[in-house]
């Protein structure tokens, strides 16, 4: 008899989700799940709006990542004003990046794995958040809450607020960083440099002992998809996007304007996620993750001493090209470090404190397309408006909307590995939904930062009868 | 001159014969909250917010367009008219669709402002969500339908400063709608001289500079009060 089994809702991710699993016969994965349940409409409601306006709104989508949104909302006003913004525009746009990416990547390694990676797997769910994690490793748990509050302030000290800042816009950015705020960056910046510093070396440390989550969190060849520079660096807001596989050959590199002739999007009817893949490969196959370990796996150095010696390391514990999914949290860590070094690059650069931020324009286009690497994977905005500047399309790409069919994948392989028959452990529910944090996907604005978290789990015959069921309480 | 003398919140005040109860209690440092009213334009009594309490009259009555009388006596302050202010802030809150998060005007509203000082924490009545149109045609300034509240300011500061009558106002009750030249978009209009002045006066983000952003129009709406004032000089020259 086919069995459905269904965590609903994962927690400790950003947004709504839940997981299905179909079992066959002799209690094996049939097929795995990740439902996306929240349906938010933003392409369809921007609709009739000013393109000036879609920085403030898009990065009202998130409240982790809004300056990915604003950021990448702000390239594609670039695009139809068809103007080059001015290069302490741009290296601004960059460094607010970096903070973002800081802030982003310690919320999901410190904040929302860190309870799994510290504390264990089969740690009870009471004590596996990061409360319990203050509790048993408080001064881990401070690193990863300074480091966060770094990249914050660094987004502040730019936009004048953490959260929702409306500072990018097309053809550049509103304000330009004052003399103060570089310092006080600076200063900040060396505290948050021995943070990544000693973390990555723990992380080290701790990894041969993850060998099986390495194995089955999401262990598999696939696609993967970053923007690199021209030379082939890594990159994080300018530059060409780049589709490689898993054995380190480049098959395509385009520009963001191309992206539909290389990408397109599939629709499944119990997901209100899309499903992108690389065209040239077909569907599914063409299905590719982005994100750090993309960033990774795809670039030929990152560009700065430090992080390009631990790309090194991390090639020689990982692979040439890594392929597990797990090792999205060792790439985070990476990215962290390259950050840290590339803001200290653009802070000390000189055009970054020219006062002329802004190119003034009217409409150019009709039509502009925008990328740019939001923490968790390559986020494009593709806008068509009419003559006045009012959007008659919109289409967003997001990050987690690339990473999903790989993260349908990553499930099924953790229910092979640890379902056995229709014995539902906590510690294998915890498992699945760590496969999915490992992703890091944002699936909205609600957080759910919090441990205890309702869990549902349901048996499902074939004939739509619930033959088994449990319920872990907590709450939000 | 002659001078009418009033009680306002028990304070005995002194005012000139014509003046209104609203110009009176700012002379004298009593604030009254509005909206449609802006020194220097004429007076509609549009929005309803300024409603005081006058002794003998059962209905309230706008401070702004009424004149103080000889003995009259004022309560401007009191939980029958907080409740009435709120109410009046509510009803303009779910009438139109007001997303202050990305609108320009965020931080800088009159209308938010009002509604943060009455205390309006909640919107009681359904919001009607009506589709409304933004029209971006004119080179520089933009008007979104969506966040207009109907104070006519725009209407009167064309009419009455710059003298082109571009804006009016068309339909009847909360299907009105501000219009440029005979409802046509506002970079077609022949008369409208692109001055700017209906932005800066605008209380809400209805009329912005279209380059503006999110929380970024500061408008400046009391250079009326000193163009008048010196138009009023040279002509009495």
């Amino acid at each position: 008899m086919v069995k459905k089994v269904l965590i609903d809702p994962v927690t400790r991710i950003e947004g709504h989700a839940k997981i299905t699993l179909h079992l066959n016969d002799d209690g094996r994965v049939a097929e795995a799940r990740f439902h996306v349940t929240e349906f938010r409409g933003f392409e369809k409601f921007c609709e009739g709006r000013s393109f000036r306006e879609m920085p403030a709104i898009t990065s009202r989508i998130c409240g982790i990542c809004p300056v990915s949104h604003l950021l990448c909302s702000a390239k594609t006003g670039d695009g139809l004003l068809a103007v080059t913004p001015p290069p302490a525009a741009v290296l601004l746009r960059r460094i607010m990046n970096l903070g973002q990416i800081i802030q982003s990547h310690a919320l999901s390694f410190f904040h929302l794995s860190g309870p799994d990676l510290m504390l264990g797997f089969g740690a009870p769910p009471t004590q596996r958040s990061i409360f319990g994690l203050i509790e048993k490793r408080p001064e881990f748990a401070r690193d990863g809450i300074r480091l966060r509050k770094f990249g914050q302030q660094v987004i502040e000290r730019l936009g004048g607020k953490r959260i929702h800042t409306a500072w990018a816009t097309p053809g550049g950015v509103t304000d330009p960083l004052s003399e103060e705020n570089r310092q006080a960056i600076l200063t900040d910046l060396e505290t948050a440099d021995a943070i990544i510093t000693r973390t990555l070396t723990a992380y080290k440390e701790m990894l041969p002992r993850l060998q099986a989550e390495v194995n089955a969190f999401g262990q598999f060849p696939s696609l993967f998809l970053s923007l690199v520079t021209p030379e082939g660096n890594w990159e994080h807001h300018h530059g060409m996007v780049r589709v490689g596989d898993a054995t380190g050959q480049v098959l395509a590199t385009f520009h963001e304007r191309e992206y539909a002739r290389y990408l397109g999007e599939a629709v499944e009817p119990w997901s209100y996620l899309k499903f992108p893949y690389f065209k040239e490969a077909g569907y599914p196959q063409g299905a590719y993750r982005v994100g750090p370990l993309a960033r990774l796996n795809l670039c030929r150095r990152i560009g700065t001493p430090r992080a390009d010696a631990e790309l090194i390391e991390f090639r020689q514990r990982c692979g040439a090209v890594a392929t597990s999914s797990f090792h999205y949290h060792y790439a985070r860590l990476v990215e962290i470090l390259a950050a840290v070094e590339w803001l200290k690059v653009h802070l000390d650069d000189p055009r970054t404190m020219d006062r002329r931020v802004q190119a003034e324009a009217d409409l150019n286009a009709n039509e502009a397309v925008g990328v740019s690497e939001a923490p968790r994977g390559t986020l494009f905005h593709h806008y068509t408006v009419d003559d006045h500047g009012l959007l008659t399309r919109v289409n967003l790409l997001i990050a987690t909307g690339q990473n999903n069919l790989p993260m349908q994948w990553t499930i099924r392989q953790i229910a092979d590995h640890f379902l056995r028959g229709p014995e539902l452990t906590d510690e294998m529910l915890n498992r699945m939904e760590a496969g999915i944090r490992a992703f890091d996907p944002c699936l909205s604005c609600s957080t759910h930062a919090f441990g205890a978290m309702p869990l549902h789990v349901q048996l499902v015959g074939s004939d739509g009868k619930v033959i088994a069921e449990r319920y872990r309480g907590g709450g939000e | 001159m002659s001078v009418r003398t009033f009680t306002l919140n028990d304070q005995l005040i002194t005012a000139a014969a014509g003046q209104s109860i609203l110009a009176a209690a700012r002379e004298h440092g009593i604030a009254i909250p509005t909206l449609c009213e802006l020194e220097g334009l004429s007076t509609v009594g549009a929005c309803r917010l300024c409603l005081v309490e006058v002794a003998g009259s059962q209905r309230l009555l706008p401070a702004c367009t009424t004149e103080v009388q000889e003995g009259m006596t004022v309560v401007s302050e009191s939980p029958r008219l907080k409740h009435y202010r709120q109410t009046i802030l509510e009803l303009f809150l779910a009438e139109r669709n007001h997303v202050c998060a990305v609108c320009v005007s965020n931080n800088h509203c009159e209308l938010q402002n009002r509604a943060v000082e009455q205390g309006v924490t909640h919107v009681r009545f359904d919001y009607l969500m009506p589709t409304l149109p933004v029209d971006m045609s004119h080179d520089r300034f933009g008007v979104d339908h969506n966040r207009c509240i109907l104070c006519t300011r725009c209407v009167r500061v064309c009419d009455e400063v710059e003298g082109a009558h571009t804006w009016d106002i068309m339909g009847r009750g909360f299907q009105a709608r501000v219009i440029t030249d005979m409802a046509e978009p506002w970079g077609d209009s022949t008369s409208c001289t692109s001055c700017g002045k209906c932005v800066q006066v605008c209380p809400t983000g209805a009329l912005f500079d279209k380059r503006a952003t999110a929380g970024g129009m500061v408008k400046q709406p009391s250079f009326v009060k000193v163009l008048q004032h010196a138009r009023a000089r040279k002509e009495s020259q």
